[in-house]
Formats: C-alpha cells, sequence, structure tokens
C-alpha cells in the first residue's frame, strides 16, 4: 500500500518499520514531526529529552544496551550534540544507530545554515541521504543495517525541503525479533569506556573502519548511476537530485545515496564516461571537494550558489549562466508591476501572547534585553523593538551575566522560554548563581514548547507519549540554586510585571521572574478567548494601543474630531482578550472583560 | 505528460494547508504521481503561507520555480499579488475575496491593495483570473471557514481529466465528519461560481 507522507512521516516509519526500539529527540524546525508521528506506534519507546545531547546520550545508551535506537535533531541541535556524536563514533555500539539530523537551509526556522555532512567526515561517521519520502524510509533500516556491519553511528542527513515535502511512499511491516527475555547488557570496558589509553585503541579501529565503509560504498545500490547524455555527468545528492533531474533530463547522473565516505572507483569510472563533470549539491562544496581531493577535474560551486536553498528555478538560471543551457532553456516569467509596494507579511507575537506584557515592561523601563530561541525572539520587531540578541539555545542567561559582570549604564535582563530554559538555560542560570551576578533572568512560561507546534517538556508535566509526568517547577530550581530573589507574575497583568521588575532591578543579587501564562493558542487558552471592544467615544486615536504590537488592533476610518487621528478598532475574530492594551490605554476606551459583560448583561 | 503545477497562497490558518492537501490527494486518487511541500516560515500563524503541488507521471522535484505554476489558488488577496509571479503567463488563476491585512496595514504604515488594484496585477499575468467571493459563498452556507473548499471547487472546473466525485471522496475524507454536509456543499457553490469575474 502506497501513502503520501512527508519526509518526516516516513523516517517515522521506516524506524517503525525496521524494529527502532528507542528514540529520543529534542523539537526542531525541519524535524519535530519525526518523533511526533512514531509516537503514535506503541512498539517504539520515543520521548523528548531536554536537549539534543541527552537525546543522543539516551539513543546511545539503548544501542550499547542492544537495542536499535534513534536519535533526531535538527542541524544546530548535532551542535549541542556534538560531543556524544563524536564518543559514539569512538566507542561503535551493540546495536544499530541512526542519527538523524534535518539541516535548514534558506533558514526558515534557524539562526544559521550549515551542512552537516561536515560532522559526518569529522567524526568518521557514514552519511545517508535520501531525496525522496520513500527513500527517506527506507534508508533508515539500511542506515541500522550499516551501523550494525561497521559497528558505527550513522548520520541520516535530511533537509528542509525533504522533511517536509510529500511524496508516494509504498509502506511495509515492523521487522522486529519478539524477545523472549530481557537481554544482558554485554560489558566490555576497553570498547566502552573512552579513557586516553583505551581511546588511543580506539582511533585506529575508526580509521580503518571508515576505509571499509568506502569499499562498501562502491556498491552501495544507493549509489546509482544513470547513463544518460555523456557530455555532461552530474554528481548530485538529495533534494538537489531532483531539482537536477528536472533541469537537465537529457544528462547523465549519479546519485549519491551515501555522501560519506564517497566510493573513489564508482567516480573516476563514471568521470571517465562523460565529457565535463559537475556536481550539483545544496549549501557547501561537500562533494566536490571531495572529488577534487581523487585528482578529478569537477566544477559545482563556480556554477551553483553555495548559499541558500536550491529550486528548479536555481538549478536551470545557474546553469544558464554557466553556458551549461542555452539562455532558451530559460522559463518564461512575467513579473507584474506594482501600483504600491506590497506590505509585507513577516511573522508576529499572535493576538494574546502572553509575551507581550513582559516585553512592554522591559521597554518601558529602557532595559537591554539579551534574548533567546522561541516565538518570544519575535519581540525585537518593531513596535516592541525589545529584544536584542538572540544566538542559540539557552545564550540569554550567560550573555547577560556577561553583561552584568562588564557592567553597562542601562538596566538588563535575560528572557528564556520554559523549554529554551530546560534545553540549555539550567547551566547558566546555575552560574549566575555560583559567580555571583545581578542578572535578572526572566523565564517566560507559556506551558509548552510553542514555537515549533506546542511540544511537552520537562515543565509541562507530560510526556510525548502522554503519559502524566513529575512537572519541574523553575521557581524550586532557582531556589535550590540559591537565589533568594524569586517572583512569580501573571504577564496579562503588567503592574505586577513592572513591580517585579523593578524589585529585581533595585534589589542585590540574582533574581527569577518567573512570568506564567499559557500560550494563547493552547486548547485550554483558547476556552477563555472574548474578544473586546473599543469604546469609539472615549479613544482619541492618541496610537498607545497601537504600540502594543497585537495584530488585533487596527487603525479604523473614524478620525478623532480634535486630534484629527484615527481611532482604534478591534477585530472580534482575532481578539483573545488578554487585556494587555486595555491596561495601556490612558483613557480608559478599551473595554475590559468585565465591562463587556456588563455591556453583554444590560443589552 | 508535463506535471501539472499548483501553488496555493495563503496565511497561516487560513485553511491553505488543508486545501493543498486536499489538492494532492486528489492527485493521488486520479492515479499521478504527486509531490507537495510547504513553505511557512516562523509564525503560528499570520505569517504567508504557500505549498507546491504538482501531478504527473513522473514528478521530480517537490518545487517550481517562477512562471512554472498552472494554476495558482489564492485564499487570500494580497498573497495571490504576492505570487502570481510564480503563475505561468496565461495560467489560471483562482482568487478568495479574502483580505487580511497585515500588521502595517493595520498600524497604517502600508496601504492594503483595493479590489480593483488586484485585478489590474493579476491581468498583467494572465486573462484567465477568477475573483471568486469565497468567504459570501461560504458565509451563505453556514460557515465562512468552508472558504478554501469553495476555491477547490472553482478550481475543480479547469481540471478537466478528474471528475468531480474524485474530489468530494477527498474532500469527505480529509474534513471533520461534522463538516462533511457544509464542505460538501461549498466544493459546489465554488464550482457554480466559476462564470464571474
Amino acid at each position: 500500500m502506497k501513502a503520501l507522507l512527508s519526509g518526516n512521516e516516513a523516517v517515522a516509519r521506516g524506524a517503525y518499520e525496521s524494529g527502532v526500539q528507542v528514540a529520543a529527540a529534542y523539537p526542531g524546525t525541519p524535524s519535530t514531526e519525526i518523533l511526533e508521528t512514531l509516537a503514535q506506534y506503541d512498539e517504539v519507546y520515543s520521548e523528548w529529552a531536554p536537549n539534543e545531547k541527552v537525546a543522543l546520550d539516551v539513543a546511545i545508551g539503548a544501542a550499547y544496551a542492544g537495542s536499535r535506537s534513534m536519535a533526531v535533531m535538527k542541524h544546530v541541535g548535532l551542535n549541542v550534540a556534538a560531543d556524544a556524536f563524536f564518543y559514539a563514533s569512538m566507542t561503535g555500539l551493540e546495536a544499530g544507530l541512526v542519527m538523524v539530523s534535518a539541516d535548514d537551509f534558506f533558514m526558515h526556522s534557524s539562526q544559521n545554515e550549515q551542512d552537516n555532512r561536515r560532522y559526518a567526515k569529522f567524526a568518521r561517521v557514514p552519511c545517508l541521504e535520501p531525496s525522496d519520502g520513500q527513500e527517506a524510509k527506507d534508508l533508515v533500516g539500511v542506515a541500522l543495517e550499516v551501523s550494525e556491519q561497521f559497528d558505527s553511528p550513522v548520520m541520516l542527513r535530511l533537509t528542509t525541503r525533504i522533511s517536509h515535502s510529500d511524496t508516494l511512499v509504498e509502506l511495509g511491516e515492523r521487522q522486529a525479533e519478539e524477545r523472549a527475555e530481557v537481554p544482558e547488557y554485554r560489558i566490555d570496558r576497553i570498547k566502552y569506556v573512552m579513557v586516553p589509553g583505551n581511546a588511543r585503541r580506539r582511533h585506529p579501529v575508526i580509521e580503518e573502519r571508515i576505509e571499509k565503509v568506502k569499499e562498501f560504498a562502491e556498491t552501495f545500490p544507493y549509489n546509482r548511476v544513470e547513463m544518460g547524455d555523456t557530455s555532461l555527468g552530474i554528481v548530485t545528492d538529495g533534494v538537489a537530485y531532483q531539482y537536477a533531474r528536472e533541469v537537465f533530463p537529457e544528462a547523465s547522473f549519479l546519485k549519491l545515496g551515501m555522501t560519506y565516505p564517497l566510493p573513489p572507483k564508482m567516480i573516476h569510472d563514471f568521470a571517465s564516461k562523460v565529457d565535463r563533470l559537475i556536481v550539483i549539491e545544496e549549501l557547501d562544496p561537500f562533494i566536490e571537494e571531495e572529488i577534487r581531493l581523487m585528482g578529478l577535474a569537477v566544477e559545482g560551486k563556480s556554477i551553483f550558489p553555495m548559499i541558500g536553498e536550491f529550486n528548479p528555478q536555481v538549478v536551470r538560471e545557474s546553469a544558464i549562466e554557466a553556458g551549461l543551457l542555452p539562455p532558451s532553456a530559460a522559463v518564461e516569467v512575467k513579473q507584474p508591476e506594482l501600483e504600491t509596494p506590497l506590505p509585507l507579511r513577516p511573522p508576529i507575537l499572535c493576538p494574546g501572547c502572553p509575551h507581550r506584557g513582559v516585553f512592554l515592561m522591559t521597554k518601558k523601563l529602557k532595559m537591554v534585553v539579551s534574548g533567546d530561541i522561541g516565538c518570544y525572539t519575535l519581540a525585537f520587531l518593531p513596535p516592541l523593538s525589545a529584544l536584542h540578541t538572540c544566538g542559540c539555545m539557552g545564550a540569554s542567561i550567560g550573555q547577560a551575566h556577561g553583561v552584568s559582570k562588564a557592567g553597562i549604564a542601562q538596566k538588563h535582563a535575560a528572557v528564556i522560554g520554559d523549554s529554551t530554559f530546560f534545553h540549555t538555560g539550567l547551566p547558566a542560570l546555575l552560574n549566575v548563581a555560583y559567580n555571583k551576578s545581578d542578572t535578572v533572568t526572566i523565564i517566560l512560561d507559556n506551558r509548552t514548547t510553542a514555537m515549533t507546534g506546542h511540544q511537552q517538556h520537562p515543565g509541562t508535566g507530560m510526556t510525548l507519549k502522554g503519559e502524566p509526568t513529575k512537572a519541574v517547577e523553575f521557581e524550586d530550581v532557582a531556589q535550590a540554586f540559591g537565589i533568594e530573589q524569586v517572583h512569580t507574575v501573571d504577564p496579562y497583568d503588567l503592574k505586577e510585571v513592572e513591580g517585579a521588575l523593578r524589585d529585581c532591578l533595585e534589589a542585590e543579587g540574582p533574581a527569577v521572574i518567573v512570568s506564567r501564562r499559557e500560550c494563547a493558542l493552547l486548547p485550554e487558552a483558547r476556552k477563555l478567548w472574548m474578544a473586546l471592544r473599543v469604546n469609539e467615544e472615549r479613544c482619541n486615536g492618541c496610537g498607545l494601543c497601537f504600540e502594543v504590537g497585537c495584530p488585533a488592533i487596527f487603525k479604523s476610518d473614524q478620525l478623532d474630531a480634535k486630534t484629527g487621528r484615527a481611532k482604534a478598532w478591534i477585530d472580534p475574530l482575532l481578539c483573545t482578550g488578554c487585556e494587555i492594551c486595555a491596561q495601556v490605554c490612558a483613557r480608559k476606551a478599551i473595554l475590559f472583560r468585565e465591562e463587556m459583560l456588563k455591556e453583554g448583561e444590560s443589552a | 505528460m508535463k506535471a501539472m503545477n499548483f501553488l496555493v497562497t495563503g496565511v497561516g490558518g487560513q485553511g491553505a494547508l488543508l486545501a493543498s492537501g486536499i489538492l494532492a490527494d486528489v492527485g493521488v486518487r486520479a492515479g499521478y504521481d504527486v509531490k507537495k511541500s510547504e513553505v511557512h516560515g516562523m509564525a503560528q500563524r499570520g505569517g504567508s503561507v504557500t505549498s507546491t503541488v504538482r501531478w504527473g507521471k513522473v514528478v521530480y522535484s517537490p518545487l517550481i520555480g517562477q512562471g512554472e505554476a498552472d494554476y495558482l489558488l489564492a485564499l487570500e488577496k494580497l498573497e495571490a499579488l504576492r505570487y502570481v509571479g510564480m503563475l505561468r503567463p496565461g495560467g489560471t488563476a483562482v482568487v478568495g475575496d479574502m483580505g487580511i491585512p497585515p500588521l502595517s496595514v493595520s498600524s497604517g504604515d502600508d496601504v492594503y491593495p483595493n479590489d480593483e488594484q488586484v485585478r489590474r496585477v493579476l491581468s498583467q499575468v494572465t486573462d484567465d483570473y477568477h475573483f471568486i467571493p469565497s468567504v459570501h459563498l461560504a458565509e451563505d452556507l453556514g460557515n465562512a471557514r468552508a472558504h478554501n473548499v469553495v476555491l477547490l471547487g472553482t478550481l475543480s472546473t479547469f481540471v478537466d481529466d478528474v471528475p468531480p466525485e474524485v474530489w468530494l471522496q477527498s474532500i469527505r475524507e480529509r474534513v471533520p465528519k461534522r463538516f462533511v454536509e457544509l464542505n460538501e456543499r461549498a466544493f459546489h457553490a465554488g464550482r457554480e461560481a466559476r462564470s464571474s469575474k
């Protein structure tokens, strides 16, 4: 039976079918749906770990224990998990381990572009790359077999376009051996204890191992030659293969399903059969460099871009410019002339977003804010313009501590989301306490991992599988670290937020403010939605409420007779009734919930 | 055969992804190789959403370039203008009448194009554009949210080789049970609305 599956769903299906027993991940676009899908299979244990390093350690432990396992992360997640990735390569495993890395080219939802095939070579780990959903599913099982055959973790490298494209996939049954009894853990201290003496013995083993995989790659069925017109030979991988097939229907292809290590004989042979050898690969010239090291003449990044995501247009236009295709190959495009520029539609904090209350107050107090990764990063945009750094997961608190130690004229704070705090904020907050800075850490606890689409985390009291569990309280953590000033505020109460901020800024020593209010899009919060209304007689168009940056508040057509300025209007379809704008309004022109209810009763 | 390319555009939360999901499923039911790919940025809702759906004997790329869409299905007027350059000159555009002003418009910094401007811009790329009162038609049926299926109904009239029943099968399977009847009627309303420009 065939089904239309996204690449992520296909990977989950592949893990299920190939007998994965333990899978762990931290949510991150474009990889999140893999574990969400896998969680639906009862036969596989799956979990959200607090971060990618923990997730990979969990998968390694399961593989040490003799079970097939999988760890899943976005590209930058492997930066966090790199330590584990390298030692797992050194030790090898007792059962197959596949490490899924989903690279986000064009940074649809990421802070940087990086080509994680580099990590595969760096750690001497084989790297497999699917070019559609079917291969994504199949290569999970293949990766586990390669892992077991060569005693090495295997990277399955996806990209956003593979993860988020739906293609037809043939479904199969789960192939897993029934276990009669719980297996005994096989102890091998020399192989698994990476003290220097043992590690020095292991390093030659992994160098020899990758040479053997190189031999294996020569006949690996997912490295495939498709001979056509021999005037042009194209070496390609991943979704770039699909773009290349589309743009060069006549050419000869060497499609690589394993991009590290490369098969030298196969490549030499292919190169000898074609007049001109080019590589079409996204981001880094990884394959190109490897081929050049084989002493072959090859072109790649001199023709195709090294930045962003490809599509047929990018490939075609680059090829025309390089003379690989005639100008007549161009697609006719009609870009209309616009009478006025089109308004942009950047991502924004949603109506009713609880983060808004905190940022309005840090802005009011003219604070410098070290930011982090999550929906709240969007507070950097006007009109709030209230977040001033965003680097990587968990960076805010360490940065703010550094700012504090350096000393600046302004007041400052760190903001970090609840899930991000558990990810890598914990050790940074410990550092604030240990090394005694006046850092104010604001934990924006919206009771979910909102950015990636509402996943559970250690603070929510629920697991990926939907089982109740212990919910960690941020206040308890701060107190356990020895932080004495700990405030809990409701970000919908601006006075309360401002009061806590002022208290923390005036006091000496580290402080934590837990801003607790669930994401307005969560089902429980939706039940409380109620649209507010502007009293047009009271509104004089002063514009204070527009500075809140809520997409539910509009400038209406009505102008104030005295000031000539547009009055406010609230879209009842968008407003959730958070009352933040009502608190900002100096003329009490925006009705609070209570007033709305009274109005309803008297009507 | 050359692949048939659809581009669905809209704003997050509008139902663009349901529409492109149905479109992909219809292609599978009609016996085509199908690829679908979504591009949506960081926002939970409120940002631009586009989805490419391709039907063909064999489909390679999940994405298309500018000028390669045979059909543009726009759930929102501003997004129609933003992506009309993706349409093959002379291709078919089915555009709904929903307008969702971005923050820069609601704050008064930008102006949302009026319907006449929308028409003038569309007509630079194709004469075969169809402005459908999708929201009004769906409201008349009792639920404005069915506007996306109204537009699918209109689109279906341009795809000759797939009978309406195939579309309806897909719609029945993909919308919540209690909305099946509403969406069936929305689909038919969209088919009947084709003539209006």
